[in-house]
């Protein structure tokens, strides 16, 4: 039975409704088209080699065909043999391994007498010769770039191309041959004569310098070519030959590039291409931005430096969008050697971004980064910082970004400084980088002339928004800090002062606290800020801070609920609390801090003095470091801080010296000497030293300089788990489930006053593979409001474990009973679990 | 300065044809029908008021929309966009001689014929020739031959 045509597969294939109907179609087809191939059926090679070819460019394996190509290319005939190099150059690559028979076929090829066959066989080894087969072909390559013939040569030209390319030792060969091509009149010769001039080149610096002798003879070239009408055959819209001249463009600008003599000869050309060449159309326009590339890129006179950046300045203003985005991605490239020729051209660019294509836009800002310097940057800021209000907001990260840098770079004095980044994390606070809270908060720490100012516009900020994390964080930080100018309304510049109402500074962060766009982050900066303002505001205020601590210190975050009740129990030690909280001392720029983080060790024993200030400490740590260095000031109910600190290091501290050094790290990130006659101070140093992970066995050891980022890594090293708030049932563990080495297990804590249920689910790969994507998923009766919080990890590694949390209401204390569904992905097979989990003890309800 | 791919699709993404010239993310069958449908669908996703260049990996990618049918080429960064938008044109009036005003369903029929011009004009990502006469020259005498056979 003849095989059917390949129009009737290509009908039915398009007849399929869907994308699976479509892979039957053709799993059907390659297996007829196997067992044709089996049963040696030459009069239908043809015509299964061209479906093979369309099976191939839908996307399918086809490469069993390759065989059979070979046999076509073996065949006499010319429709043959090019049907089936088409399938060898499109399904075989360099890794095939019937490399031996292609480079036969090929040679006989390159022998023929017949010039398509030959062209056939060094068009096709241009396209996917191997270095095995360019070492084994180079010297037939080499004979045909001499034929009489234009159409062998022209691919013989881009065959030597390959191989010079594939096997660059053999670059020698070619360059006498090479230079031949240049005295040809035929364009297709001189095109690819050029091209493989470009690649010698590219990868032999000798044959570069060897080639300049030839550029007055391709200047001669160029200069016909300028002559319109000079070929009809190769005539674009009036521009002789656009394709060519681009290419000698390019080939002039590679040799003339460091060389005063060849960029001498060039001025004149360049210079009259430049003037005269018609921009009306796009192939005019092709050619003069090659000349600028070329202009730019070689030692040409300055003169010509600044023509080349006018036709830039032109192009901007160019009605097609093609050429605008040209430009502006030539003056990006050129903007670093040529500063001020592209800055007079600074209005046309702050014109694009107001262009209706992103593409476009997206160059001008770049464009505009770059031109930022001490002179302009008012002036550029003022239009990105519009910019940045309209803009997409996939702009957004990278602008805020980029903005800051600039900003900090060339900022005109420390007031616009700070107004700047204040509007940027007003306008976009969502979309700047995390680091940008730190290094705005070392900012307005460095500025203490302005931070009551800053203070207030970000208090202010607030009232409006108070979803924008990190402006939340930056403003809350400074709150916190400086809440005492805030209420004073201390004139710290010219404008009338405004004093704020202490009690609506607090229900500020009362509410930021409530609110559900809050992050945890957020709400421990809020924290943090209000025990600071227990110092800086009136003592009237204490006992509705001391609420709200009270409050948290029952949270379900292990962070909150521990920061609240450390914080609760500095009011017991009240005369540490003032010292405690004093005012931080100046940050250092995160990246200047980032650099003495790496390794600088100080051993400073003399710095034992109680100075807290002196140290960027968390007033976390402090807390701690406190309730360590004065155990004798604890009497009966004092010792509850202690307590939680036991709890923290696994319940084994005794007040006299211990060192807690690498075990303490591993069970908390902490290491901690603490001699109780040692100062709060030094304690304070030692505590961060061991978060950051070098252990301080007593106080004269070496200590690791605390980094000011502490403050801002909150969450940092301080996730030792401590005992579950006083109030909450002991936790209860259940095993969920327990099949095929994934145990997963319930940890089980209800919240007496609410009647909540936290359920801490812990999954555990036993297994020696991997679990990816793993997703756990829990359903509930619809009388049960259930929460699922982001689980840690995606995925499990053998022996890892992901955790997740679920928060679980259940007004009307029926038992609970939960469907679980579980998937993941193992050896990249899919895994779907589904099971019921109802063995909750009856007191969870 | 080369060409790394040309594809034809059609305005409902469809491949019409593809040819790569450079070992690539197109290496195994599987990444390349991801990559291009990643490139079809953003090409796809253009409006007409934008320009017809944008980066794609290491790429750059230069498209020129003819009626119903997307012609996408893949550049490295150091080719000159606006040539090689000429060089589309140039493929397209090529086509157009041989088919006759060309569409969609010549160039899927005739899909071997659409690679041969092709292979006429670029090779290993290199442009061989412009002149339609010196390129349609090949296809022509082979047709003929069929034709004596």
């Amino acid at each position: 039975m003849p095989p059917s045509k390949l129009r009737d597969l290509i009908r039915q294939i398009r007849a399929t409704k869907t994308a699976a109907d479509e892979r039957a179609v053709i799993t059907k087809e390659c297996a007829l088209i196997r067992t044709a191939i089996r049963e040696e059926e030459p009069e239908y090679r043809c015509r299964n080699v061209a479906k093979l070819l369309y099976i191939h460019m839908l996307g399918f394996p086809a490469h069993f065909g390759q065989l059979e190509c070979l046999k076509l290319v073996a065949s006499p005939r010319f429709v043959d043999k090019r049907i089936g190099y088409l399938g060898v150059a499109l399904l075989l690559d360099e890794k095939a391994e019937i490399g031996l028979l292609v480079t036969n076929c090929l040679k006989n090829d390159m022998c023929s007498s017949n010039q398509y066959i030959v062209g056939l066989a060094l068009s096709t080894f241009g396209s996917i010769a191997s270095p095995e087969m360019c070492r084994d072909l180079a010297s037939e390559v080499e004979k045909l770039l001499k034929s009489s013939n234009a159409f062998v040569r022209k691919k013989a030209a881009l065959a030597a191309v390959r191989i010079v390319r594939k096997v660059p030792e053999l670059v020698e060969n070619f360059v006498p041959g090479t230079r031949a091509l240049l005295g040809e009149r035929n364009h297709a010769v001189l095109l690819t004569g050029v091209t493989l001039m470009n690649e010698i080149c590219a990868i032999s610096h000798d044959s570069l310098v060897h080639f300049r002798k030839l550029v007055p003879h391709l200047i001669r070239i160029l200069k016909a070519l300028q002559v319109a009408g000079s070929s009809a055959e190769h005539d674009v819209g009036g521009i002789t030959d656009p394709f060519l001249q681009v290419k000698v463009l390019r080939l002039l600008r590679m040799l003339a590039k460091d060389d005063s003599e060849s960029s001498e000869a060039l001025n004149d050309l360049l210079a009259q291409i430049a003037t005269n060449t018609d921009t009306v159309k796009n192939v005019g326009n092709s050619i003069l931005y090659e000349t600028v590339l070329c202009i730019m890129d070689i030692r040409s006179e300055t003169g010509l430096r600044v023509l080349a950046v006018n036709i830039l300045g032109r192009f901007l203003g160019n009605s097609d969008k093609n050429i605008r985005y040209v430009a502006l991605n030539t003056l990006l490239k050129i903007v670093h050697a040529d500063q001020t020729a592209v800055q007079r051209h600074r209005n046309t660019i702050l014109e694009c971004l107001k262009d209706s294509d992103v593409t476009i836009r997206r160059r001008a800002v770049e464009l505009l980064l770059a031109l930022v310097n001490q002179a302009n940057i008012r002036a550029l800021a003022q239009e990105l910082l519009l910019f940045l209000e309209n803009c997409e907001s996939e702009f957004k990260s990278f602008l805020t970004t980029e903005l800051f840098l600039v900003a900090e770079r060339y900022s005109p004095s420390r007031r616009w400084h700070i107004d700047t980044v204040l509007r940027i994390i007003t306008m976009a606070g969502a979309f700047v980088r995390d680091d940008s809270v730190s290094s705005l908060i070392s900012l307005i720490t460095q500025t203490p002339e302005l931070q009551g100012y800053a203070t207030l516009h970000l208090y202010q900020a607030l009232q409006e928004d108070i979803i924008q994390q990190p402006l939340v964080q930056v403003a809350v930080w400074c709150i916190g800090e400086y809440g005492d100018l805030l209420v004073s309304g201390e004139p710290s510049t010219e404008e009338p002062p405004i004093q704020i109402p202490e009690s609506d500074v607090l229900s500020l962060i009362e509410s930021i606290l409530r609110s559900p766009h809050s992050s945890v982050i957020t709400k421990e900066f809020s924290i943090n800020a209000l025990i600071k303002l227990t110092t800086r505001l009136s003592a009237g205020n204490i006992d509705r801070i001391r609420n709200v601590l009270r409050f948290f210190s029952r949270s379900l975050e292990v962070e909150l609920q521990q920061r609240s009740a450390e914080y609760s129990n500095m009011f017991i030690v009240d005369h540490l609390r003032a010292p405690l909280l004093e005012r931080m001392p100046v940050l250092v720029s995160h990246i200047a801090e980032h650099n003495e983080n790496e390794g600088i060790v100080m051993n400073e024993p003399e710095q034992e003095t109680i100075n807290p200030t002196a140290i960027a400490a968390s007033y976390h740590a402090a807390a701690q470091a406190a309730a360590a260095a004065a155990p004798a000031s604890f009497n009966g109910g004092g010792s509850s801080l202690l307590d939680l600190l036991d709890s923290g290091f696994g319940g084994s501290a005794t007040p006299a010296a211990t060192s807690f050094g690498g075990g303490a790290a591993a069970a908390g990130g902490f290491g901690m000497g603490a001699a109780p006659s040692a100062g709060a101070g030094h304690d304070m140093l030692d505590l961060l030293g061991g978060g950051f992970g070098a252990s301080a066995p007593g106080p004269t050891a070496p200590v690791s300089q605390p980094a000011a980022s502490s403050l801002l890594d909150i969450m940092g090293d301080f996730s030792s788990p401590v005992a579950a708030a006083p109030a909450a049932n002991p936790a209860t563990t259940i095993v969920a489930y327990e099949k095929n080495g994934l145990r997963i297990t319930f940890d089980l804590s209800q919240d007496p006053a609410s009647g909540l249920l936290a359920i801490h689910v812990t999954s555990v790969n036993q297994t020696a593979n991997a679990f990816n994507n793993f997703v756990f998923q829990a359903a509930a009766p619809k009388s049960v409001k259930l929460t699922m919080m982001q689980p840690s990890d995606a995925h499990l590694v053998p022996g890892g474990r992901v955790v997740q949390d679920m928060q679980v209401d259940n007004p009307t204390h029926r038992p609970l009973r939960f469907r679980l569904k579980i998937n993941f992905t193992v050896n990249q097979s899919p895994v779907e679990v589904l099971d019921e989990v109802s063995n909750f003890p009856a007191t969870f309800v | 300065m080369a060409i790394k791919f040309f594809l034809l699709v059609n305005k409902q993404g469809n491949t019409r044809l593809a040819q790569y010239y450079d070992q690539g993310p197109q290496d195994r069958v599987s990444d390349r029908v991801v990559h291009e449908a990643e490139i079809i669908r953003k090409c796809l996703s253009r409006a007409d008021s934008q320009c017809s260049f944008m980066e794609y990996r290491n790429y750059k990618i230069v498209y020129r929309r003819y009626a119903a049918l997307y012609f996408i080429l893949g550049v490295d960064s150091e080719e000159n966009e606006l040539a090689i938008l000429e060089f589309i044109h140039a493929v397209v009036e090529t086509l157009d001689r041989y088919f006759e005003s060309v569409c969609e369903l010549d160039i899927m029929f005739n899909l071997e014929k659409a690679h041969i011009i092709l292979d006429e004009m670029i090779i290993n990502g290199k442009i061989v020739e412009t002149n339609k006469n010196q390129i349609l020259m090949p296809l022509a005498l082979m047709e003929k031959a069929s034709t004596k056979s």
